[in-house]
Protein backbone atom coordinates (compact mmCIF):
# COMPACT_ATOMS: atom_id res chain seq x y z
CA UNK A 1 0.00 0.00 0.00
CA UNK A 2 1.26 3.51 -1.16
CA UNK A 3 0.49 6.65 0.56
CA UNK A 4 0.56 10.29 -1.13
CA UNK A 5 3.29 12.46 -0.15
CA UNK A 6 2.93 15.76 0.92
CA UNK A 7 4.29 18.56 -1.74
CA UNK A 8 6.28 21.12 0.50
CA UNK A 9 8.78 23.79 -1.28
CA UNK A 10 12.32 22.99 0.14
CA UNK A 11 12.13 26.70 1.38
CA UNK A 12 9.17 28.55 2.21
CA UNK A 13 7.70 31.70 0.00
CA UNK A 14 10.53 31.53 -2.61
CA UNK A 15 8.22 30.18 -5.77
CA UNK A 16 5.52 29.81 -6.77
CA UNK A 17 3.26 26.48 -6.14
CA UNK A 18 1.89 26.85 -9.78
CA UNK A 19 2.30 23.75 -11.74
CA UNK A 20 4.00 24.41 -15.15
CA UNK A 21 4.34 27.83 -17.65
CA UNK A 22 2.81 29.47 -14.34
CA UNK A 23 5.73 28.80 -12.19
CA UNK A 24 8.17 32.02 -10.82
CA UNK A 25 10.27 32.84 -8.68
CA UNK A 26 9.37 35.07 -5.56
CA UNK A 27 11.01 37.90 -4.62
CA UNK A 28 10.85 40.66 -3.01
CA UNK A 29 10.75 44.69 -4.08
CA UNK A 30 11.49 48.02 -1.87
CA UNK A 31 8.23 50.22 -3.16
CA UNK A 32 10.16 53.02 -2.15
CA UNK A 33 13.83 52.53 -4.27
CA UNK A 34 12.45 49.10 -6.54
CA UNK A 35 14.88 46.87 -5.89
CA UNK A 36 14.35 43.33 -5.62
CA UNK A 37 15.64 40.95 -3.34
CA UNK A 38 15.54 37.40 -3.92
CA UNK A 39 15.95 35.22 -1.68
CA UNK A 40 13.30 38.07 -0.11
CA UNK A 41 14.13 40.55 2.66
CA UNK A 42 10.94 41.10 4.24
CA UNK A 43 12.29 43.31 7.35
CA UNK A 44 14.47 45.81 5.70
CA UNK A 45 15.34 47.40 2.57
CA UNK A 46 19.35 46.23 2.19
CA UNK A 47 19.58 49.34 -0.49
CA UNK A 48 21.71 51.98 1.95
CA UNK A 49 20.37 54.73 0.23
CA UNK A 50 17.40 54.17 0.78
CA UNK A 51 15.54 55.93 3.73
CA UNK A 52 12.79 52.28 3.67
CA UNK A 53 9.86 51.47 2.33
CA UNK A 54 7.62 48.35 2.14
CA UNK A 55 8.35 45.19 0.74
CA UNK A 56 6.35 43.83 -1.57
CA UNK A 57 6.11 40.09 -3.09
CA UNK A 58 7.35 40.18 -6.43
CA UNK A 59 7.36 37.46 -9.19
CA UNK A 60 10.99 36.87 -10.97
CA UNK A 61 11.28 36.90 -14.63
CA UNK A 62 10.89 33.45 -15.82
CA UNK A 63 13.49 33.41 -18.73
CA UNK A 64 16.71 35.00 -18.07
CA UNK A 65 20.74 34.44 -19.75
CA UNK A 66 23.90 31.47 -18.65
CA UNK A 67 25.92 33.59 -16.65
CA UNK A 68 27.85 30.74 -15.73
CA UNK A 69 27.75 26.98 -15.07
CA UNK A 70 29.18 24.12 -12.97
CA UNK A 71 28.41 20.51 -12.21
CA UNK A 72 28.93 18.88 -8.75
CA UNK A 73 30.62 15.48 -9.63
CA UNK A 74 31.16 14.43 -5.98
CA UNK A 75 29.04 13.88 -3.60
CA UNK A 76 27.88 17.33 -1.14
CA UNK A 77 28.00 17.09 2.36
CA UNK A 78 24.61 17.55 4.63
CA UNK A 79 22.95 19.07 4.99
CA UNK A 80 22.46 18.10 0.82
CA UNK A 81 20.16 15.26 0.59
CA UNK A 82 21.22 12.08 -1.44
CA UNK A 83 21.28 8.37 -0.51
CA UNK A 84 24.37 6.96 -0.21
CA UNK A 85 23.39 3.80 -1.12
CA UNK A 86 22.88 5.22 -4.46
CA UNK A 87 25.49 5.78 -6.55
CA UNK A 88 26.30 9.67 -7.81
CA UNK A 89 24.43 11.15 -10.05
CA UNK A 90 26.68 14.24 -10.98
CA UNK A 91 23.58 17.46 -11.31
CA UNK A 92 24.61 20.65 -13.18
CA UNK A 93 24.16 24.26 -11.22
CA UNK A 94 23.50 27.56 -13.68
CA UNK A 95 23.99 30.89 -12.38
CA UNK A 96 21.16 32.96 -14.74
CA UNK A 97 21.30 36.76 -15.24
CA UNK A 98 17.64 38.06 -15.10
CA UNK A 99 17.55 40.91 -17.44
CA UNK A 100 14.94 43.09 -15.50
CA UNK A 101 15.92 42.89 -12.28
CA UNK A 102 19.77 42.97 -13.40
CA UNK A 103 20.72 40.20 -10.99
CA UNK A 104 22.01 36.77 -11.05
CA UNK A 105 19.71 33.74 -9.29
CA UNK A 106 21.96 30.20 -8.66
CA UNK A 107 19.61 27.00 -9.64
CA UNK A 108 19.69 23.06 -10.21
CA UNK A 109 19.60 22.48 -14.10
CA UNK A 110 16.72 20.05 -14.72
CA UNK A 111 17.81 16.71 -14.45
CA UNK A 112 19.21 15.32 -17.58
CA UNK A 113 21.48 18.36 -18.78
CA UNK A 114 24.86 17.85 -18.90
CA UNK A 115 27.57 20.67 -18.65
CA UNK A 116 28.12 20.11 -22.22
CA UNK A 117 24.56 20.93 -22.77
CA UNK A 118 25.25 24.61 -21.69
CA UNK A 119 27.16 27.82 -23.14
CA UNK A 120 27.58 30.95 -21.36
CA UNK A 121 24.33 33.31 -22.55
CA UNK A 122 22.24 30.31 -23.55
CA UNK A 123 18.45 31.01 -22.66
CA UNK A 124 16.82 29.54 -19.81
CA UNK A 125 13.59 29.36 -17.73
CA UNK A 126 12.52 28.81 -14.74
CA UNK A 127 10.66 25.47 -13.67
CA UNK A 128 9.20 23.23 -10.89
CA UNK A 129 11.69 20.40 -9.65
CA UNK A 130 11.73 18.04 -7.33
CA UNK A 131 14.88 18.16 -4.77
CA UNK A 132 14.07 15.23 -2.65
CA UNK A 133 11.95 12.51 -1.71
CA UNK A 134 11.39 10.97 1.95
CA UNK A 135 8.96 8.94 3.63
CA UNK A 136 6.33 11.60 3.74
CA UNK A 137 7.74 14.80 1.68
CA UNK A 138 8.38 15.31 -1.43
CA UNK A 139 10.54 18.73 -1.11
CA UNK A 140 10.07 20.91 -4.66
CA UNK A 141 12.76 23.56 -5.54
CA UNK A 142 13.39 25.06 -8.71
CA UNK A 143 15.00 24.33 -11.45
CA UNK A 144 16.87 25.87 -14.73
CA UNK A 145 16.01 24.74 -18.03
CA UNK A 146 17.46 25.12 -21.81
CA UNK A 147 14.52 27.09 -24.02
CA UNK A 148 14.09 24.74 -26.82
CA UNK A 149 15.19 26.71 -30.29
CA UNK A 150 11.60 27.22 -32.26
CA UNK A 151 11.63 24.82 -35.07
CA UNK B 1 55.28 57.27 8.01
CA UNK B 2 53.15 57.53 11.13
CA UNK B 3 50.52 54.64 10.44
CA UNK B 4 53.51 51.86 10.39
CA UNK B 5 54.08 48.99 12.76
CA UNK B 6 56.80 46.78 12.81
CA UNK B 7 56.93 42.77 11.99
CA UNK B 8 59.91 41.87 14.54
CA UNK B 9 58.72 38.25 14.11
CA UNK B 10 56.94 36.00 11.50
CA UNK B 11 56.38 32.13 12.57
CA UNK B 12 54.36 28.87 11.29
CA UNK B 13 53.89 25.38 12.08
CA UNK B 14 54.38 23.70 8.67
CA UNK B 15 50.93 22.63 6.65
CA UNK B 16 49.72 19.05 6.75
CA UNK B 17 47.90 16.55 8.13
CA UNK B 18 48.96 15.90 11.09
CA UNK B 19 46.45 14.56 13.50
CA UNK B 20 46.82 16.91 16.46
CA UNK B 21 45.18 20.02 18.14
CA UNK B 22 44.79 23.29 16.60
CA UNK B 23 46.29 24.56 19.88
CA UNK B 24 49.56 22.56 19.66
CA UNK B 25 50.05 24.36 16.06
CA UNK B 26 49.65 27.42 17.15
CA UNK B 27 51.80 27.42 20.34
CA UNK B 28 54.65 26.12 17.99
CA UNK B 29 53.91 28.92 15.53
CA UNK B 30 53.99 31.47 18.34
CA UNK B 31 57.09 30.37 20.25
CA UNK B 32 58.57 30.53 16.82
CA UNK B 33 57.64 33.97 16.05
CA UNK B 34 58.93 34.89 19.37
CA UNK B 35 62.22 33.37 19.22
CA UNK B 36 62.49 34.86 15.84
CA UNK B 37 62.09 38.60 17.42
CA UNK B 38 63.73 38.23 19.78
CA UNK B 39 61.39 38.96 22.97
CA UNK B 40 59.75 36.83 25.45
CA UNK B 41 56.57 36.08 25.73
CA UNK B 42 56.31 37.46 28.52
CA UNK B 43 57.21 40.66 26.81
CA UNK B 44 53.72 40.48 24.84
CA UNK B 45 51.05 42.42 26.13
CA UNK B 46 48.16 41.90 23.74
CA UNK B 47 47.19 38.67 22.11
CA UNK B 48 44.99 38.09 19.03
CA UNK B 49 43.60 34.77 18.35
CA UNK B 50 41.85 34.02 14.40
CA UNK B 51 38.79 31.89 15.51
CA UNK B 52 38.75 28.42 14.21
CA UNK B 53 35.11 27.44 13.66
CA UNK B 54 36.19 23.42 14.34
CA UNK B 55 37.81 23.24 17.87
CA UNK B 56 34.26 22.04 19.42
CA UNK B 57 32.80 25.69 19.38
CA UNK B 58 31.43 27.83 17.25
CA UNK B 59 34.12 30.68 16.79
CA UNK B 60 36.67 28.61 19.64
CA UNK B 61 37.74 31.62 21.48
CA UNK B 62 41.46 31.14 19.89
CA UNK B 63 43.16 34.31 21.80
CA UNK B 64 42.54 33.39 25.51
CA UNK B 65 43.23 29.53 23.99
CA UNK B 66 46.76 30.36 22.95
CA UNK B 67 47.73 32.79 25.68
CA UNK B 68 46.68 29.71 28.22
CA UNK B 69 48.69 27.89 26.38
CA UNK B 70 51.99 29.62 26.34
CA UNK B 71 51.22 30.11 30.28
CA UNK B 72 48.57 32.78 31.50
CA UNK B 73 50.64 35.69 32.03
CA UNK B 74 47.58 38.72 32.15
CA UNK B 75 48.07 39.75 28.39
CA UNK B 76 45.41 41.88 26.64
CA UNK B 77 43.38 39.55 24.55
CA UNK B 78 41.15 39.76 21.38
CA UNK B 79 39.47 36.61 19.29
CA UNK B 80 38.25 37.84 15.85
CA UNK B 81 36.23 35.36 13.18
CA UNK B 82 35.74 36.38 9.72
CA UNK B 83 36.26 32.93 8.47
CA UNK B 84 38.92 32.96 5.42
CA UNK B 85 40.06 36.58 6.12
CA UNK B 86 40.19 36.28 10.19
CA UNK B 87 43.84 36.43 9.93
CA UNK B 88 43.76 39.98 8.36
CA UNK B 89 41.26 41.07 11.09
CA UNK B 90 44.02 39.87 13.89
CA UNK B 91 46.15 41.82 12.06
CA UNK B 92 43.83 45.13 11.84
CA UNK B 93 43.50 44.40 15.27
CA UNK B 94 46.70 44.34 16.78
CA UNK B 95 47.70 47.07 14.68
CA UNK B 96 44.49 49.55 15.82
CA UNK B 97 45.70 48.57 19.02
CA UNK B 98 49.32 49.82 18.46
CA UNK B 99 48.73 52.91 16.82
CA UNK B 100 46.39 53.49 19.74
CA UNK B 101 48.99 53.07 22.06
CA UNK B 102 47.14 50.33 23.94
CA UNK B 103 49.88 47.97 23.16
CA UNK B 104 53.53 47.67 22.04
CA UNK B 105 53.94 44.45 21.08
CA UNK B 106 51.12 42.05 19.89
CA UNK B 107 51.32 38.78 19.10
CA UNK B 108 48.44 37.34 16.76
CA UNK B 109 48.26 34.04 15.77
CA UNK B 110 46.13 31.50 13.63
CA UNK B 111 45.65 27.76 13.84
CA UNK B 112 43.41 25.21 12.62
CA UNK B 113 43.04 21.51 12.23
CA UNK B 114 41.15 20.92 9.36
CA UNK B 115 38.64 18.94 8.27
CA UNK B 116 38.88 16.08 5.43
CA UNK B 117 37.09 16.86 2.28
CA UNK B 118 34.19 19.56 1.20
CA UNK B 119 33.80 22.19 4.08
CA UNK B 120 30.29 22.29 4.97
CA UNK B 121 27.83 24.09 7.39
CA UNK B 122 26.74 23.42 11.34
CA UNK B 123 24.42 20.84 11.45
CA UNK B 124 20.59 21.37 12.53
CA UNK B 125 17.74 22.43 10.75
CA UNK B 126 18.77 26.38 9.75
CA UNK B 127 17.17 27.94 7.20
CA UNK B 128 17.64 31.41 8.57
CA UNK B 129 21.45 30.83 7.26
CA UNK B 130 22.58 31.36 3.61
CA UNK B 131 25.51 29.00 3.89
CA UNK B 132 23.38 26.30 5.14
CA UNK B 133 20.75 26.95 2.49
CA UNK B 134 23.04 27.03 -0.07
CA UNK B 135 24.16 23.22 0.50
CA UNK B 136 20.79 22.27 1.54
CA UNK B 137 18.90 23.58 -1.52
CA UNK B 138 21.43 23.65 -4.19
CA UNK B 139 24.15 21.37 -2.91
CA UNK B 140 26.59 24.05 -4.06
CA UNK B 141 30.03 23.29 -2.14
CA UNK B 142 32.70 25.49 -2.49
CA UNK B 143 34.60 24.14 -5.53
CA UNK B 144 30.82 24.49 -7.32
CA UNK B 145 31.90 28.23 -6.85
CA UNK B 146 35.11 28.45 -8.27
CA UNK B 147 33.80 26.30 -11.08
CA UNK B 148 31.90 28.96 -12.32
CA UNK B 149 34.06 31.73 -11.84
CA UNK B 150 36.43 29.07 -13.87
CA UNK B 151 33.69 28.80 -16.65
CA UNK B 152 33.03 32.48 -16.58
CA UNK B 153 36.45 33.36 -17.72
CA UNK B 154 36.35 30.95 -20.63
CA UNK B 155 34.02 32.39 -22.00
CA UNK B 156 34.64 35.93 -21.56
CA UNK B 157 38.23 35.99 -21.91
CA UNK B 158 38.95 32.78 -23.36
CA UNK B 159 41.02 31.93 -20.92
CA UNK B 160 41.55 27.83 -21.14
CA UNK B 161 41.70 24.71 -18.88
CA UNK B 162 45.38 24.41 -19.87
CA UNK B 163 46.25 27.94 -18.27
CA UNK B 164 44.27 26.96 -14.97
CA UNK B 165 46.44 24.12 -15.04
CA UNK B 166 49.77 26.00 -15.61
CA UNK B 167 48.92 28.42 -12.22
CA UNK B 168 49.11 24.92 -10.42
CA UNK B 169 52.64 23.85 -12.31
CA UNK B 170 54.27 27.36 -11.08
CA UNK B 171 52.61 27.27 -7.62
CA UNK B 172 54.02 23.53 -7.19
CA UNK B 173 57.43 24.30 -8.55
CA UNK B 174 57.44 27.73 -5.58
CA UNK B 175 56.07 25.33 -3.17
CA UNK B 176 58.90 22.96 -3.62
CA UNK B 177 61.28 25.45 -2.26
CA UNK B 178 59.54 25.81 0.97
CA UNK B 179 60.08 24.04 3.69
CA UNK B 180 56.45 24.86 5.63
CA UNK B 181 54.51 23.89 2.60
CA UNK B 182 52.29 20.64 2.85
CA UNK B 183 52.83 19.72 -1.02
CA UNK B 184 56.90 19.81 -2.14
CA UNK B 185 56.97 18.04 -5.55
CA UNK B 186 56.73 19.57 -8.74
CA UNK B 187 53.32 19.12 -10.72
CA UNK B 188 52.88 18.69 -14.68
CA UNK B 189 50.06 20.16 -16.31
CA UNK B 190 49.31 16.72 -17.85
CA UNK B 191 49.16 15.48 -14.20
CA UNK B 192 46.08 18.08 -13.51
CA UNK B 193 44.83 17.27 -16.78
CA UNK B 194 44.76 13.45 -15.37
CA UNK B 195 43.09 14.18 -11.77
CA UNK B 196 39.12 14.25 -11.88
CA UNK B 197 37.01 16.82 -12.27
CA UNK B 198 35.29 17.88 -9.55
CA UNK B 199 33.27 20.59 -10.84
CA UNK B 200 33.61 21.26 -14.26
CA UNK B 201 35.83 22.95 -15.55
CA UNK B 202 38.35 22.61 -12.73
CA UNK B 203 39.97 19.18 -11.78
CA UNK B 204 41.05 17.96 -8.05
CA UNK B 205 44.72 19.43 -8.91
CA UNK B 206 42.73 22.90 -9.45
CA UNK B 207 41.05 23.18 -6.15
CA UNK B 208 43.38 23.87 -2.92
CA UNK B 209 42.95 21.56 -0.16
CA UNK B 210 42.48 21.58 3.72
CA UNK B 211 45.34 21.20 5.72
CA UNK B 212 46.50 21.62 9.28
CA UNK B 213 48.61 24.55 9.85
CA UNK B 214 49.34 27.80 11.94
CA UNK B 215 51.43 31.29 11.68
CA UNK B 216 52.02 33.77 14.17
CA UNK B 217 53.08 37.17 14.23
CA UNK B 218 54.66 39.70 16.42
CA UNK B 219 53.70 42.64 15.54
CA UNK B 220 55.00 45.73 17.78
CA UNK B 221 54.99 50.00 17.64
CA UNK B 222 57.80 51.48 15.17
CA UNK B 223 59.24 52.94 18.53
CA UNK B 224 59.58 49.38 20.35
CA UNK B 225 61.24 48.43 17.38
CA UNK B 226 64.00 51.28 17.38
CA UNK B 227 64.36 50.30 21.29
CA UNK B 228 64.93 46.79 20.29
CA UNK B 229 67.95 47.11 18.19
CA UNK B 230 65.61 46.93 14.77
CA UNK B 231 66.23 49.77 12.84
CA UNK B 232 65.20 48.92 9.68
CA UNK B 233 61.97 46.37 10.15
CA UNK B 234 59.35 45.26 7.61
CA UNK B 235 56.85 47.84 8.35
CA UNK B 236 53.17 47.22 7.63
CA UNK B 237 51.84 49.84 5.94
CA UNK B 238 47.97 49.01 4.98
CA UNK B 239 45.26 46.38 6.20
CA UNK B 240 42.12 46.87 3.77
CA UNK B 241 39.53 44.82 5.67
CA UNK B 242 36.64 46.44 4.01
CA UNK B 243 33.26 44.90 3.12
CA UNK B 244 31.23 44.77 -0.26
CA UNK B 245 29.47 48.22 -1.68
CA UNK B 246 25.70 47.22 -2.74
CA UNK B 247 24.17 45.98 -5.21
CA UNK B 248 26.86 43.52 -5.18
CA UNK B 249 26.80 42.02 -8.79
CA UNK B 250 29.22 39.08 -8.48
CA UNK B 251 27.78 35.86 -7.21
CA UNK B 252 29.65 35.05 -4.26
CA UNK B 253 29.84 32.03 -1.37
CA UNK B 254 27.56 31.83 -0.16
CA UNK B 255 25.19 33.39 -1.96
CA UNK B 256 22.08 32.36 -3.87
CA UNK B 257 21.74 35.31 -5.59
CA UNK B 258 23.84 38.90 -6.54
CA UNK B 259 21.98 41.86 -5.28
CA UNK B 260 19.82 43.83 -7.79
CA UNK B 261 21.24 46.59 -9.66
CA UNK B 262 17.66 47.25 -10.77
CA UNK B 263 17.82 50.95 -8.83
CA UNK B 264 21.38 51.31 -8.37
CA UNK B 265 24.02 51.39 -10.27
CA UNK B 266 27.03 48.69 -9.23
CA UNK B 267 30.71 50.44 -8.27
CA UNK B 268 32.86 49.99 -11.53
CA UNK B 269 34.80 47.91 -9.63
CA UNK B 270 34.10 44.28 -8.15
CA UNK B 271 34.08 43.78 -4.24
CA UNK B 272 38.18 41.85 -5.08
CA UNK B 273 39.24 44.71 -6.84
CA UNK B 274 37.82 47.19 -3.81
CA UNK B 275 39.88 45.44 -1.28
CA UNK B 276 43.20 45.73 -3.10
CA UNK B 277 42.23 49.27 -3.91
CA UNK B 278 42.11 50.01 -0.15
CA UNK B 279 45.07 48.53 0.61
CA UNK B 280 46.42 50.71 -2.27
CA UNK B 281 45.20 54.06 -1.07
CA UNK B 282 45.92 53.09 2.45
CA UNK B 283 49.56 52.30 1.65
CA UNK B 284 50.18 55.58 -0.67
CA UNK B 285 51.53 52.66 -3.03
CA UNK B 286 50.19 51.23 -6.59
CA UNK B 287 50.22 47.62 -8.21
CA UNK B 288 53.51 49.81 -9.97
CA UNK B 289 55.21 49.24 -7.13
CA UNK B 290 54.35 46.03 -6.08
CA UNK B 291 57.44 43.38 -5.87
CA UNK B 292 55.33 40.30 -5.25
CA UNK B 293 51.92 39.28 -4.57
CA UNK B 294 50.32 36.57 -2.05
CA UNK B 295 46.80 35.95 -3.15
CA UNK B 296 44.01 32.93 -2.30
CA UNK B 297 44.39 30.85 -4.69
CA UNK B 298 41.44 28.27 -3.50
CA UNK B 299 41.51 27.85 -7.49
CA UNK B 300 44.01 27.48 -10.08
CA UNK B 301 41.53 30.41 -11.76
CA UNK B 302 40.74 32.44 -9.10
CA UNK B 303 44.22 33.37 -9.23
CA UNK B 304 44.20 34.66 -12.44
CA UNK B 305 41.12 36.56 -11.59
CA UNK B 306 43.26 37.97 -8.83
CA UNK B 307 45.73 39.50 -10.87
CA UNK B 308 43.01 41.55 -12.42
CA UNK B 309 41.66 42.50 -9.11
CA UNK B 310 45.42 43.70 -8.10
CA UNK B 311 45.72 45.81 -10.97
CA UNK B 312 48.75 43.93 -11.90
CA UNK B 313 46.84 43.61 -15.42
CA UNK B 314 43.94 45.07 -17.19
CA UNK B 315 40.82 43.06 -16.93
CA UNK B 316 41.01 39.67 -18.87
CA UNK B 317 44.84 39.83 -18.85
CA UNK B 318 45.37 37.44 -16.26
CA UNK B 319 46.10 34.50 -18.41
CA UNK B 320 48.63 36.14 -20.58
CA UNK B 321 50.52 37.69 -17.36
CA UNK B 322 50.81 33.73 -16.56
CA UNK B 323 51.70 32.90 -19.75
CA UNK B 324 54.22 35.42 -20.08
CA UNK B 325 55.93 34.23 -17.13
CA UNK B 326 55.96 37.73 -15.13
CA UNK B 327 53.93 35.90 -12.31
CA UNK B 328 56.11 32.87 -11.68
CA UNK B 329 59.22 32.90 -9.83
CA UNK B 330 62.23 35.04 -11.44
CA UNK B 331 59.22 36.94 -13.20
CA UNK B 332 58.47 40.69 -12.64
CA UNK B 333 55.74 40.39 -10.15
CA UNK B 334 55.91 36.60 -8.61
CA UNK B 335 52.55 35.90 -7.20
CA UNK B 336 52.68 33.35 -4.44
CA UNK B 337 56.23 32.52 -4.32
CA UNK B 338 55.02 30.38 -1.04
CA UNK B 339 53.60 28.19 -3.57
CA UNK B 340 50.41 28.92 -2.62
CA UNK B 341 47.39 27.69 -1.28
CA UNK B 342 48.02 25.06 -4.66
CA UNK B 343 51.28 24.30 -2.06
CA UNK B 344 49.62 24.99 1.71
CA UNK B 345 46.24 23.78 1.29
CA UNK B 346 43.51 26.03 3.36
CA UNK B 347 44.52 26.50 6.93
CA UNK B 348 41.23 28.78 7.41
CA UNK B 349 42.52 31.02 10.09
CA UNK B 350 46.04 30.63 9.84
CA UNK B 351 46.05 31.50 5.98
CA UNK B 352 46.05 35.00 5.87
CA UNK B 353 48.48 35.13 8.45
CA UNK B 354 51.12 33.03 6.82
CA UNK B 355 50.81 35.41 3.72
CA UNK B 356 52.28 38.16 5.78
CA UNK B 357 54.75 35.61 7.02
CA UNK B 358 56.02 35.11 3.14
CA UNK B 359 56.08 38.70 2.39
CA UNK B 360 58.18 39.01 6.20
CA UNK B 361 60.14 36.73 4.78
CA UNK B 362 60.78 38.30 1.30
CA UNK B 363 61.22 41.66 2.03
CA UNK B 364 63.54 40.89 4.37
CA UNK B 365 65.89 38.58 2.08
CA UNK B 366 65.35 35.79 4.05
CA UNK B 367 63.34 33.44 1.63
CA UNK B 368 65.77 31.34 0.56
CA UNK B 369 65.94 29.43 -3.38
CA UNK B 370 62.60 31.71 -3.35
CA UNK B 371 63.34 35.02 -2.81
CA UNK B 372 62.35 37.56 -4.81
CA UNK B 373 65.45 39.94 -5.39
CA UNK B 374 64.85 43.50 -4.12
CA UNK B 375 61.69 42.92 -3.06
CA UNK B 376 60.78 46.41 -1.28
CA UNK B 377 56.49 46.13 -1.10
CA UNK B 378 54.59 43.16 -1.07
CA UNK B 379 51.03 42.83 -1.07
CA UNK B 380 48.33 40.23 0.52
CA UNK B 381 45.16 39.52 -0.59
CA UNK B 382 42.04 37.18 0.23
CA UNK B 383 38.42 37.10 0.56
CA UNK B 384 36.27 35.71 3.71
CA UNK B 385 32.75 34.41 3.66
CA UNK B 386 30.03 36.72 3.91
CA UNK B 387 32.13 39.77 2.50
CA UNK B 388 34.88 40.23 4.54
CA UNK B 389 37.98 41.55 2.49
CA UNK B 390 41.21 40.80 3.28
CA UNK B 391 44.23 42.57 2.20
CA UNK B 392 47.51 43.26 3.87
CA UNK B 393 50.48 45.76 2.23
CA UNK B 394 54.14 45.68 3.52
CA UNK B 395 57.13 47.43 2.70
CA UNK B 396 61.00 47.42 4.12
Amino acid sequence: MTHARTRTPVVAGWFTDAPGPDFRLLGTRCTACASVFFPREDAFCRNPGCTGGELAEVPLSQRGRVWSFTDGRYRPPSPYVSDPQVEWEPYVLVAVELAAERMVVLGQAVPGVSAADLAVGMEVEVVPGVLNEDADTTWTTWHWRPVEVAA
Amino acid sequence: MSGDIAVLGAGMHPWGKWGRSFVEYGTIAARAALTDAGLDWKQVQSVVGADTVRGGYPGHVAGATFAKALGWQGARVTSVYAACASGAQAIGAARAQILAGLADVVLVVGADAAPKGFFAPAGGERPDDPDWLRFRVLGATNPAYFGLYARRRMALHGDTVDDFAQVKVKNAAAGTLNPNARYRRTVSAEEVAASAVVADPLRLLDICATSDGAAALVLTSMDFARRHGTTDPVRIRAVSTVTPTFPRSVLDLPDIATDSAASVEPAPHSFRASIARAAYEEAGIGPEDVSLAEVYDLSTALELEWYEDLGLCGAGEGAKLLRDGTTALGGRIPVNPSGGLASFGEAVPAQAIAQVCELTWQLRGAAGDRQVSGARAGITANQGLFGHGSSVVAVR
